[in-house]
């Protein structure tokens, strides 16, 4: 799975404001499908290679893979 | 189907007004819009207010009658349109479509929007509901995330420099200096633009349009009648109204809005005239992204030149296609609502010669480009003086 494009959110919304600075991903399924998600620790960049950390609430987290 | 015109155009000041209501804003556009025509209220057949999130935002419902009834307009159909930022082109549009249809005469459009009573956290949930709640924004996405997002796709697949983005603001910004109905008429140079503060990255604040209060108005005719009213009649040459996923991972490629050459194909074949004809556009520069992407979509460059073309000052006041002469949504400000109304008021503005010292030399053939969300709603429109 790779990272398609990113962000780091600084002004976030009332729910997440605990959360600032953080960063989502629209990441590539292996399967071609996408989905955006939240990025867990080191941050992304468009094409790196990430994996699946967990869901929680239907939000898929994910790191960035290991062998990359 | 039979050719319409704009016979009369009115707008409130934008800004920050604590003091003042949604339905306030809307009766002073609307009435000024009614006095520019010298049409009575009680002429007018149809109303369609444009508005994105007044229940949010104010917590009234039943907006329409609310605001008509308040400006004399009683006994005739009155509708809100919602469609995200492009509440105001799409009420405009389908208010143009019951004038083409024959179905009414006299039709007016109200764009408002009241969003300075809450705060910034709130305002940014509120604007959030114009994308997909269940997916990108339970993720902590925001608008200002969204076009981040596009922003740095847009980077990384052509080229495109910060440098490029901050020009965009900083034009908007020298325009909307000069506009006595502005939010912000505040110069900023390059380097302040580049160093503003981290919003979503890479966008700064001054990436971002601006939280505003305001309302624009137009009063729609057949051309044929338009000069009972006026002298100095806009044409609507072309016009489209497209929608596409709301949902910015659902789509395919995320560095254009489909929804836009979509309904700039259309908008075009209709007024008879292409990309190279239009002598200035209103843009949709929610961010400044997306009036580089905008330039792209609806032909003036070809994609991934938007961001060179602007910083080469080709879309400046002096430039070949003057983009955002009115300041745009960055300086003029952004009441959601209102703001693809004002689009076709500053449109008709400049094709009347009534657009002051951002008066245009060229000024007879304008386009206004309104964005809903991510790109899920796209309005585009062509007007030409009679």
């Amino acid at each position: 799975m790779k990272v398609y494009t990113e962000t780091v959110v600084h002004s976030a919304p009332e729910a997440f404001l605990k959360d600032a600075p953080y960063q989502i991903a629209i990441v590539v399924r292996d399967d071609g499908s996408r989905v955006t998600g939240r990025i867990l620790g080191e941050r992304v960049a468009i094409g790196d290679s990430v994996e699946l950390v967990e869901s929680r609430d239907g939000v898929p987290y994910f790191q960035k893979a290991r062998s990359s | 189907m039979r050719p319409v015109a704009v016979i009369g155009t009115g707008k409130t000041q934008f800004g920050a007004f604590p003091d003042r209501t949604l339905r306030s804003l809307a009766v002073e556009a609307g009435r000024a819009c009614l006095e520019d025509a010298r049409v009575p209220p009680s002429q007018v057949e149809a109303f369609f207010l444009g508005n994105f999130a007044g229940p949010s935002f104010a917590g009234q419902n039943h907006l329409a009658p609310y605001v008509g009834s308040a400006l004399g307009i009683v006994g005739v159909p009155a509708t809100r349109i919602e469609a995200a930022c492009a509440s105001g082109g799409s009420a405009f549009f389908h208010a143009f479509s019951s004038v083409a249809a024959g179905l009414y005469d006299l039709v007016l459009v109200i764009g408002v929007e009241k969003m300075t009573s809450q705060p910034t956290p709130r305002v940014a949930e509120i604007l959030a509901g114009a994308g997909d709640l269940a997916g990108e924004i339970k993720a902590g996405a925001t608008f200002p995330a969204l076009f981040a997002m596009i922003a740095r796709r847009h980077m990384y697949q052509y080229g495109t420099r910060r440098e490029d983005l901050a020009a965009v603001a900083v034009k908007n910004h020298a325009n909307g200096a000069k506009n006595p109905y502005a939010h912000m008429r505040k110069v900023i140079t390059l380097e302040q633009a580049l160093a503003g503060k981290l919003v979503a990255e890479p966008l700064t604040v001054y990436d971002c349009s601006l939280v505003s209060d305001g309302a624009a108005a137009v009063l729609l005719a057949p051309a044929e009648r338009a000069s009972e009213f006026t002298a100095r009649p806009a044409i609507v040459a072309g016009i489209a109204q497209t929608s596409d996923r709301v949902a910015l991972d659902e789509k395919e490629d995320i560095t254009t809005f489909p929804a836009v050459k979509k309904a700039a194909e259309k908008a075009y074949r209709m007024a008879g005239a292409g990309p190279a004809d239009i002598e200035f556009a209103e843009l949709h520069d929610c961010f400044t992204i997306a009036e580089i992407i905008a330039l792209e979509d609806l032909g003036f460059v070809k994609p991934g030149e938007g961001g060179p073309y602007s910083s080469a000052g080709c879309t400046a006041l002096a430039g070949p296609k003057p983009v955002n002469a009115s300041g745009g949504l960055k300086s003029k400000g952004h009441p959601v609502g209102a703001t693809g109304v004002a689009q076709i008021c500053d449109v008709v503005a400049q094709i009347r010669g009534e657009a002051g010292e951002l008066q245009l030399p060229r000024h007879s053939l304008g386009l206004a480009q309104n964005l809903g969300g991510s790109g899920a709603t796209a309005v585009v429109t062509v007007l030409r003086g009679a």
